[in-house]
């Protein structure tokens, strides 16, 4: 988390499409008379959908009034939720997870994909494709690690598919949603694994099977060592 | 009632108190920064922290738990609270390491030092050094108005100010942006704070984050000298406290009085402060050859002398301005009874109430309080938030609370609470006082209140316009007709009878050319005709000095004792905090030297000589802190009379601006310019 505050350069105003107004009324009127104030959320949501995924002063200003809020009221909010940008995003817009189990599967290596390709966090790189920004965990842990580009994620990421996943986007070509290795949801991984149909897991030779495992590798490494004497 | 034990100790409290209070009931004190009496419960500073037995088994937070949330023993015990076991005070001291985490150790240059509740309560709960060795936070300070300036590293985020302008103030100011260990404290965009009441949240502040910018720098709490005093910036008479270094005000603070302004005060009252510097008037003057030249006091009542003997007493008069306290007003009525002349006004605004109708019909009468027992409430011609901010604070209060509709005739302004608007003029109030519209409301409420402002009265048909509120405001018992004033010296006048007497002319006839000799105590907010010669006594050189022909010098309300009666009747006391400076002196010194000079000696040689003649002639006023009802009954002798049609003016326009002190202010010049500023952006 860092300070955040509102964009330097604003557009002089904000109006929310006849879609989006009509949208919002139904929205507000949800909830009682005196209570409207509890729709802010979805507004400034729906504005920032509407406004290339940023979230404008006249935006929050024309919210404000049209819950009766003051100002401050709806800029607390804004500020509050690392989901509203306050400032401009890239076509794409990154959201890197960094929490611990993307981070222990190779979060930073995608980091510092972002890094040389794109440039600081918070930055949109110079063709206007990307920005990405490292967020807390975004509950996709076992295909770390991932990212989110704008509504959808991109797990199991390797610098290499990673880098590949970018330039599809930014030369416009499909791309695949989800893991980048393949697998559904968050099955094990081909070949690797197990899956309950497997007949080892019925037959016993499973049993132990992990104490074997450290036996073996205590013993070449025991081995490695006389070797070395 | 519910048994508690607290400390060992059993009592029986209210179910809805929280652990805090019942804390308090039992003589413990508890340390807190977030909580306050006045504000709702946050609960986040975690500093009340208490053992409880009977609850969940964790330090609880004691201003959020009430006491109707804890169970009794197995055998059906009074559930035990325990403000000091260890338990209780090494969770405090853990609440207030982390406070002193990214707390700066800058007391002594902090101008809050000495009077901050951190500094206070961590030398109770604090340890003598820190365990952190990582970077402190720093945060960006913020513009948030030319009266609070902001030291941000210093917040501990209690939000206390947040709460304040938002429930109280009712402007919503102030607000917490981002979250976590960003969380700042700001105003929208770094805006000026909107407020009449903004000064408050210095007091408010329990660390030195907020603190009041004109007295940045200035001086220690330990220096001060505190004088008990009285406010005359408006009407409600808020009880405040001067305090003083040497000659100097340093500044002024609220004291709590629940009857009048409970413990705020507009920040005219606070920061009127450096007016009192500037402009003064120190020793008497005399216009010579068309300019004021400085004289001595001899020769200054010498001219007088000269011009009052060689006119006819019916050519005399006397005007008293609105910051005068009640002895003046005596002494001046005195000397001008003692003259033969019947014109004397108390009321330089023109308003048409009188005393002959009786005291109900020119005070508050349900009284301040009294707002909170109202159930609709009728605004006529006033704007409450510019003519006296904390009593507004006080409806605001009310209209919380719930199920109040409040109903404003005249100008269309935003009071911080919702208002039905009615109309501009009479013709509305007499259609309300016909029971249509909101006279429906009004018919059903059991406690009207009718807050009539001096903008409805001072017209030419202000008394039809009493006459017509009376009629709505009275219901059996109750009296809600309530005059709102805006002059700090007015309720006094009234009661003395500083009015034309047989024969006499009122404050307009006299500043128009009426008389040939007029006296001037302190009114400055009338326009003085040429001609006549003017004396005039007060503080500061303002237009009514500018028009004078004679410059007394008098003392301004920090620098006299003096009585002052506010707008519901309450007689109030104010201590002497300073002294005059140069050669001006307490007015009604300089009035009964004037009056050995013109040979008309005041039977009085000292305060208490005065005090005694007043407290002889007019009892009540002996009677501190109390209100002499008025009579609802004398209300029905109150005439109706035609209405004009056009539409009610707000006595004031200005709030920073309104008497001569405000005007030689530079602090409330700024706030002034921004106000108007404001203004202008939102009519664009």
């Amino acid at each position: 988390m860092t300070v955040r505050r509102l964009a330097e350069k604003q557009p002089p105003s904000f109006e929310f499409t006849p879609e989006n107004q009509t949208w919002a009324e139904k929205e507000i009127a949800k909830y009682p008379p005196g209570r409207q104030a509890s729709a802010v959320i979805p507004l400034l949501w729906r504005a920032q959908a509407q406004n290339d995924y940023w979230v404008t002063k006249p935006a929050i200003e024309t919210i404000a009034g049209m819950l009766d809020m003051p100002f401050i009221r709806v800029l607390e909010i804004a500020t509050f939720y690392s989901m509203f940008n306050l400032e401009p995003v890239g076509k794409h817009f990154i959201q890197l997870c960094g929490t611990t189990p993307c981070a222990l599967r190779g979060a930073e290596d995608i980091k510092k994909v972002c890094a040389t390709r794109i440039g600081e966090q918070r930055h949109v790189s110079v063709d206007g494709k990307f920005s990405w920004l490292e967020v807390e965990c975004l509950g996709a842990c076992s295909n770390a690690p991932m990212v989110q580009i704008n509504d959808d994620y991109y797990e199991d990421l390797t610098p290499e598919n990673f880098n590949k996943l970018l330039d599809d986007l930014a030369a416009g070509r499909p791309v695949q949603k989800g893991s980048q290795v393949g697998r559904i949801s968050s099955e094990p991984e081909p070949r690797k694994g197990t899956t309950l149909e497997d007949a080892s897991l019925y037959d016993g030779s499973v049993v132990g099977s992990w104490r074997k495992r450290f036996d073996e590798s205590i013993a070449a490494a025991a081995s490695a060592a006389a070797e070395k004497k | 009632m519910t048994k508690i034990n607290i400390d060992g100790k059993e009592l029986d409290v209210p179910a809805e108190f929280t652990l805090l209070q019942a804390c308090e009931e039992a003589g413990a004190e508890i340390p807190r920064f977030c909580f306050h009496e006045r504000l709702s419960i946050a609960g986040n500073c975690r500093m009340c922290l208490v053992e409880v037995k009977g609850g969940p088994p964790k330090p609880t937070a004691s201003c959020a738990m009430a006491v109707r949330d804890l169970r009794p023993g197995p055998n059906g015990e009074a559930p035990v609270v325990l403000t000091n076991s260890p338990m209780a005070r090494k969770a405090r001291a853990g609440v207030m390491e982390f406070l002193l985490i990214n707390h700066p150790l800058d007391c002594p240059i902090c101008d809050q030092g000495g009077e901050c509740d951190l500094q206070d309560q961590a030398m109770a709960y604090g340890v003598d050094s820190s365990r952190y060795a990582e970077n402190k936070r720093a945060v960006e300070d913020k513009y948030i108005g030319p009266l609070v300036k902001t030291s941000m590293n210093r917040c501990i985020h209690c939000t206390r100010c947040v709460r304040f302008t938002a429930e109280v103030a009712g402007t919503g100011d102030m607000g917490a942006i981002g979250r976590g260990e960003d969380m700042e404290i700001t105003t929208y965009l770094e805006a000026a704070m909107t407020s009449e009441l903004q000064g408050n949240v210095t007091d408010l502040c329990p660390v030195g984050a907020l603190l009041p910018k004109p007295q940045s720098f200035r001086s220690r709490p330990w220096e001060l000298t505190k004088t008990q005093s009285i406010d005359v910036m408006d009407a409600l008479g808020s009880n405040i406290r001067i305090d003083t270094r040497g000659r100097e005000v340093i500044r002024i603070l609220p004291r709590n009085n629940d009857a009048v302004n409970e413990e705020w005060i507009s920040d005219k009252t606070r920061q009127i402060v450096d007016g009192l510097k500037t402009q003064r008037l120190d020793r008497p003057y005399v216009r010579k050859n068309g300019r004021l030249t400085a004289v001595s006091w001899n020769e200054a009542f010498a001219a007088i002398a000269a011009k009052v003997k060689t006119t006819a007493p019916a050519k005399i008069g006397a005007i008293a301005g609105d910051l005068e306290s009640v002895e003046e007003m005596f002494a001046l009525k005195a000397l001008m009874s003692s003259l033969g002349s019947a014109s004397i006004d108390c009321r330089q605004d023109g308003s048409k109430l009188d005393p002959k109708a009786g005291r109900a019909s020119y005070i508050f009468n349900p009284t301040i309080a009294g707002i909170e027992n109202a159930d609709a409430v009728l605004i006529v011609g006033s704007n409450p938030r510019k003519e006296a901010p904390v009593l507004n604070a006080r409806i605001r209060k009310r209209w919380l609370r719930g199920d109040l509709a409040v109903g404003v005739i005249g100008q269309q302004v935003d009071l911080t609470y919702a208002i039905q608007y009615l109309g501009a003029g009479a013709d509305t109030l007499s259609d309300v006082a016909a029971g249509k519209g909101f006279g429906e409301i009004l018919a059903k409420a059991a406690r009207p209140l009718v807050i009539v402002g001096q903008g409805a009265l001072s017209r030419t048909d202000g008394a039809a316009i009493l006459a017509l509120a009376a009629k709505l405001a009275v219901k059996g018992d109750w009296n809600g007709l309530a005059i709102l004033h805006t002059a700090a010296s007015r309720v006094g006048g009234l009661d003395l009878g500083f009015v034309p007497g047989e024969g006499g002319l009122d404050a307009a006839a006299m500043a128009k050319g009426g008389v040939d000799v007029l006296f001037n105590l302190g009114a400055d907010e009338i326009d003085i005709a040429a001609g006549a010669f003017v004396i005039y006594q007060g503080s500061h050189g303002d237009r009514g000095a500018h028009r004078a022909d004679v410059i007394l010098p008098g003392a301004a309300y920090t620098e006299k004792s003096g009585t002052y009666v506010n707008t519901e009747g309450r007689v109030q006391m104010a201590d002497r905090a300073s002294f005059p400076p140069g050669d001006a002196r307490e007015d009604w010194a300089v009035l009964r030297a004037l009056s050995d000079a013109i040979g008309k000696r005041l039977p009085f040689d000292s305060l208490a000589a005065l005090r005694a003649a007043l407290y002889a002639a007019h009892p009540h006023f002996a009677h501190l802190d109390a209100i002499e009802p008025g009579d609802a009954a004398s209300l029905a002798s109150l005439s109706a009379g035609a209405l004009d049609k056009s539409p009610f003016v707000n006595a004031i326009d200005d709030f920073y601006l309104t008497n001569p002190i405000a005007r030689a202010s530079a602090v409330m010049a700024e706030c002034s310019a921004l106000a108007k500023g404001r203004l202008r952006q939102a009519a664009e």
